[in-house]
């Protein structure tokens, strides 16, 4: 057994770019995730009490006093991180480190459900199955047969919708080539209607993705934890015209 | 005329400083037979009182522990309070508190004895039982706390065939290892200087009651040869047992400072955490004498205003002590400056939970430092007793400001949410009725006065006469 902890200069692979200013908090990636990913639908109740499950959730904050308000959005995902809080602390190895994604998977089955892993997320991107959610008739329909449906007491998380990506890694072995920057599109990079999120190779510098992270207003969230984030936020702030 | 001279000092009263030596138990002897008779006594008592009561804890074990345990465990943790960002909710803070009650039988027991402090006598037994009965609340809060129960058998290292271990990089791993270790060694602990009371027991006691105490005494019979192994065994066990409690409580405290969290990860919660422990499991010690030495029969001979005096002079430096960890903890967090740990304290301070962090302060250092100091209260069982309760209320309070309170500000304010507690209620209910539940039921099946250990210390202490003065003077037994 390895242990979970990446090497000390662990080498990023796949990556995202989500650019603030383009994002206009439509939520369709929320909605496109939720589809993909068999996540559930908690209802109202538990919806208010902060149980929605979001693999993908869309920050609003408002600046300034009325009637000067502007809105910014941050989209919130697990950051992948190269070095992730969440990996040490579970018990059981239910929290593990992908070294051939180098993505952090949570393995559903082996999960207790001791919630350590989303008390050390720095991100709060980990959701916990509080219950077992009905899927009322049509919705049951609609599971996607790539992806397990978890069950209560587990927790969740992010992918980067790793099946997403196994398929295309798959098919181009079988083809006998790389697989072509773009080729991947996780669910909310597919849905965004303003191309805020861009997802590729992080190891190769010329995909789309690693260029747009190389620009002066890419930060990395909460960077100084030393999490390595796989994630960059290209800052708002309406360089690229008003989004109030 | 003559001038008299007064002293501008209160006269002293010389009464109070002039104690009757009697007034100590080990130099007030009974005879042998009498005292083993009277603590077979207050076992074997039990008023129509005791069954309702037992009853009663029976009841609210099998609704509030049992019954609700098993809704949340059928519906899932969703019946409880606990969400998004307080993952952690009162089932750690009942978790933390039950493992800092369960440090003052070993504290007391075993660093008393390991020191020869003379007054811990009559009272080890009482706060052993309290340490091997609150891991068991422990044990079970951490039990309920996990999401799927039925499984939790994978934190044990356990060979199978997946090759798959728990990880040994999680400090919930250290903590759940450092639990059991603490467990079964208190148990072994609270078990070894209860052979020879077995055996008394055993003497003087028919029917089932004979059997029972046969099977466990373990044939022991008193020779020279049983004491020799006893007291060593008993001896090594004290001495290896002390940095178990230290390191068990350290292990807890570092499932929180081994965190990212902020307000979390402070080097200082280690001995925070083991002095917060001895404060709130001291002060449970000095509940339950009180209550044993009110309610069971003879038990005012054994338990005495000395040993609640004993108690609270202790009591006084570990408040003392745990007022200057929690200074520490909070300057360094302060004078550091960090934008998320300022608002952090700015919201334990001035936030919906105000009141539960200054009322922590007034109950864990304000009141004991202002009570302790005075021997005459410290001396009056029932002042002792409500300073007790206090003190537990305060360090009860302690963990729900470190876990839930503390979870509501995490680095993403977006996701910041107060914590409302459901099915944690019942639950918190059902671990204290269980405790004491447990508690009554031992108090009448095992002796809970270590006996050979009162007439031990009544035999090495005696008044001698010299002229006219009554020395207590002691002789080196062992």
């Amino acid at each position: 057994m390895t242990t979970p902890t990446p090497s000390d200069t662990p080498e990023p692979k796949w990556g995202m770019v989500i650019d603030q200013d383009l994002c206009t908090g439509c939520q369709a990636c929320v909605t496109a995730c939720a589809m993909e990913n068999n996540l559930s639908f908690v209802g109202e109740e538990d919806a208010g009490y902060g149980r929605g499950m979001h693999w993908i959730r869309v920050e609003r904050f408002w600046t300034g006093v009325f009637p000067t308000v502007y809105t910014s959005f941050q989209p919130v995902l697990c950051q992948q991180c190269g070095h992730a809080p969440c990996e040490p602390v579970c018990p059981v190895f239910a929290s593990v480190h992908s070294e051939s994604e180098q993505i952090n998977v949570q393995v559903y089955n082996r999960c207790v459900g001791t919630r350590y892993c989303a008390n050390n997320c720095p991100y709060q991107a980990r959701e916990f199955n509080w219950r077992d959610y009905p899927r009322p008739d049509p919705l049951s329909n609609q599971l996607n047969p790539d992806v397990t449906v978890r069950r209560r007491g587990v927790m969740e998380k992010c992918t980067f919708c790793v099946q997403r990506i196994r398929r295309v890694e798959d098919q181009a072995h079988s083809e006998n080539r790389a697989v072509r920057d773009g080729e991947v599109q996780p669910a909310c990079a597919q849905a965004c209607p303003a191309h805020a999120i861009t997802f590729g190779l992080l190891e190769d510098p010329d995909s789309q993705v690693s260029i747009k992270a190389r620009n002066s207003r890419g930060t990395l969230l909460l960077g100084e934890l030393g999490t390595l984030p796989r994630v960059t936020y290209l800052k708002g702030g309406a360089t690229h015209g008003s989004n109030g | 005329m003559a001038v008299t001279a007064k002293s501008l000092l209160r006269p002293r009263a010389h009464t109070e400083e002039e104690e009757d030596p009697t007034e100590h138990l080990l130099l007030d002897p009974r005879p042998r037979g009498e005292m083993n008779a009277m603590v077979m006594e207050s076992m074997h008592t039990t008023s129509w009182k005791f069954w309702i009561v037992t009853m009663v804890l029976a009841l609210i074990v099998a609704v509030c522990l049992f019954g609700a345990w098993g809704y949340m465990i059928a519906n899932g943790l969703g019946v409880a309070g606990v969400t998004k960002p307080e993952y952690w909710g009162i089932f750690l803070v009942n978790t933390v508190f039950w493992i800092g009650i369960s440090h003052a039988g070993t504290f007391v027991s075993a660093l008393l004895r390991v020191l020869k402090v003379e007054f811990r006598r009559p009272f080890t037994r009482a706060a052993e039982l309290m340490t091997t009965f609150g891991l068991v609340q422990a044990g079970l809060s951490i039990f309920m706390h996990l999401g799927r129960v039925w499984l939790s058998y994978w934190l044990f290292p356990y060979p199978n065939e997946r090759g798959l271990w728990p990880n040994f990089h999680s400090p919930l791993m250290w903590d759940f290892m450092a639990i059991n270790t603490y467990l079964l060694a208190s148990t072994m602990y609270l078990f070894m200087p209860l052979i020879p009371d077995l055996a008394m027991a055993r003497d003087r006691s028919t029917g089932w009651r004979k059997v029972f105490y046969r099977i466990l005494s373990l044939g022991f019979r008193g020779t020279e040869g049983e004491w020799t192994h006893l007291k060593t065994a008993m001896n090594i066990f004290a001495f290896a047992i002390l940095p178990v409690m230290f390191s068990v409580h350290t292990i807890v405290a570092w499932d929180f400072a081994m965190a990212t969290r902020p307000g979390w990860s402070s080097t200082v919660f280690g001995p925070y955490f083991v002095v917060g422990a001895l404060h709130s499991g001291l002060a449970a010690v000095v509940v339950v004498l009180f209550i044993i030495s009110t309610t069971m029969k003879n038990m005012k001979y054994f338990i005495r205003p000395e040993h609640f005096d004993g108690i609270g002079k202790l009591m006084l430096m570990i408040t003392m002590t745990w007022g200057y960890f929690f200074f520490n903890d909070y300057i360094v967090e302060w004078y550091g400056g960090e934008s998320i740990s300022r608002t952090l304290q700015k919201f334990l301070e001035t936030g919906p939970l105000a009141w539960m962090w200054i009322t922590m302060l007034v109950l864990n250092f304000v009141i004991p430092l202002a009570v302790l100091w005075n021997r005459r209260w410290r001396r009056t069982p029932w002042v002792m007793f409500g300073l007790g309760i206090l003190i537990n209320i305060g360090m009860w309070f302690e963990r729900y400001i470190i876990i839930p309170d503390a979870l509501t500000i995490n680095r993403m304010p977006f996701t910041w949410r107060v914590y409302i507690p459901h099915v944690e209620i019942p639950l918190t209910i059902g671990t204290f009725a269980l405790f004491i539940l447990l508690y009554m039921l031992a108090s009448r099946l095992i002796p809970l006065v270590p006996v050979w250990e009162v007439q031990e210390g009544q035999m090495a202490h005696t008044l001698r006469k010299f002229g006219k003065a009554k020395v207590a003077t002691k002789a080196e037994i062992e």
